[in-house]
């Protein structure tokens, strides 16, 4: 097992020097932008990362609320961990690259707008595992928001969209396709920050875990 | 004891204390009343961009007052113990969830209807149009708050901020909920194309079907000890 863990971890430094290769050297230099378009493999893998980690949130909300195993909740609280991280990150590089090639730091896009509110959402997640302090509580509680706010997603996604729509001076994000050397490099970029996300919830549910037995047996005492 | 029976016995409990105390529908009343006057402060005098404004206003105010009275409304059922002894019951507990729902849907709505005309007398503004679509918007809208509000109100009462967390995990969860009741609204106080308005009145229809099935499911889990 440990084996496994140790393998994984090497693999995603690994893919993540090979990603910054791909990113920097192989993938072609965008003519419009520069160099400033290659926050785009980061970016866009962050996000990524950012949903699907809430993704993983909501599955194993599910799954404690059903099964009453707490591995369930850790791994529910792990995910929402690594998944704020990430998506504080496209929040940030978003207008870094935003303000060079739009020339605004924000827009109220759909896509913007719902990583927004997936942050918040997230925020309000971990807020209310530190604001419970009965460990049984705090695990359904979190369950519940972990299921309601997952569903809430796409639908702040679809309405903003239609909200947009009505307002059409939105600009949109990479205009044409990619060029397929970019696409290749997006690919590796995604694998690379996938590892990452793997091997970094194999440690935090490990520390979730070894806290959950901690606390079980200070009760105890 | 049937499901429905016992969220009717709730509404009528609740109903009952409101008219003795009547704490919770005071302090969303006068806050309303505060939110929708401080507001105007937002335009120049005589400025006729109001009435692009003028659903999101009413909004902001039904928001703001709503989450003060599902806060207060949570409190008095914990503060008796009143909730630990009514999850005691031989019951379904979602239907408890639901009674308590409804009962802040029947509050929120009670002070949306005294809220409304001083609204219109303050921003001139006339709901008249349309009546019937902006009473059906009115109505999917407060719903759709009071199921998530009340979900919200009984876990963060249960945390150690008590009333702070329900803003917290609320207001953005009823994003899409507030937008569509603003757009339909809008559109329905200028007298533009109603059919622009429907795909709005479909979301909130969708949002209050979703999450009330949605937490139909789960409430039970979530509220076991």
């Amino acid at each position: 097992m440990n084996k496994i863990v140790k393998s994984i971890d090497l693999f995603a430094i690994i893919l993540f020097i090979v990603a910054l290769y791909f990113a920097f050297i192989y993938a072609p230099m965008e003519i419009v932008m520069g160099v400033v378009q290659k926050i785009f493999y980061f970016h866009v893998s962050s996000a990524w990362i950012a949903f699907f980690a809430f993704f993983v949130t909501f599955v194993s909300s599910v799954i404690f609320l059903v099964t009453n195993n707490f591995l369930y909740d850790d791994i529910a609280e792990s995910s929402a961990e690594i998944g704020i991280v990430f998506c504080t990150i496209v929040l940030i590089t978003g207008p870094i690259w935003a303000k060079p090639a739009w020339g605004t730091w924000w827009t109220w896009d759909p896509r913007l707008t719902t990583t927004l509110i997936l942050w918040f959402i997230y925020v309000g997640y971990l807020m209310l595992r530190k604001f419970v302090d009965e460990h049984d509580k705090r695990a359904k509680f979190s369950a519940a928001l972990g299921i309601v706010g997952f569903i809430d997603v796409p639908i702040v996604f679809l309405s903003i969209r239609w909200w947009r729509t009505i307002h059409p001076n939105v600009l949109q994000k990479g205009g044409g396709g990619l060029h397929p050397d970019m696409k290749t490099a997006l690919f590796v970029a995604l694998i690379a920050f996938t590892f990452l996300y793997v091997s970094l919830m194999i440690k935090r549910v490990k520390l979730s875990f070894l806290n959950r037995k901690i606390e079980s047996l200070k009760e105890y005492i | 004891m049937g499901y429905f029976r016992t969220i009717f016995n709730i509404i009528e409990k609740d109903i009952l204390l409101e008219l003795k105390t009547k704490e919770v529908i005071n302090s969303m009343l006068i806050f309303a009343l505060l939110v929708v006057i401080v507001f105007s402060f937002i335009f120049e005098p005589g400025a006729e961009y109001k009435i692009d404004l003028a659903a999101g206003i009413l909004w902001m105010a039904i928001i703001f007052s709503g989450i003060l009275g599902l806060n207060k409304s949570m409190m008095n059922e914990v503060t008796g113990g009143n909730l630990s002894a009514l999850l005691l019951a031989p019951i379904d507990r979602s239907a408890i969830f639901f009674g308590k729902t409804f009962s802040n849907f029947i509050f929120i709505l009670f002070m949306e209807v005294i809220t409304i005309p001083v609204y219109t007398i303050f921003y001139d503004i006339s709901l008249m149009n349309n009546l019937l679509l902006n009473i059906i918007t009115l109505f999917l809208g407060t719903y759709g708050f009071s199921v998530l509000g009340t979900l919200f109100s009984i876990i963060s009462v249960k945390s150690k901020t008590r009333e702070v967390m329900l803003p917290i995990l609320l207001l953005p969860l009823i994003i899409p909920l507030v937008l569509a009741s603003i757009q339909s609204m809008n559109i329905f106080i200028k007298g533009e194309n109603i059919a622009e308005s429907y795909k709005w009145l479909q979301l909130l229809l969708g949002f209050d079907i979703i999450f009330t099935l949605v937490i139909y499911l789960i409430f039970e889990y979530v509220i076991e000890e």
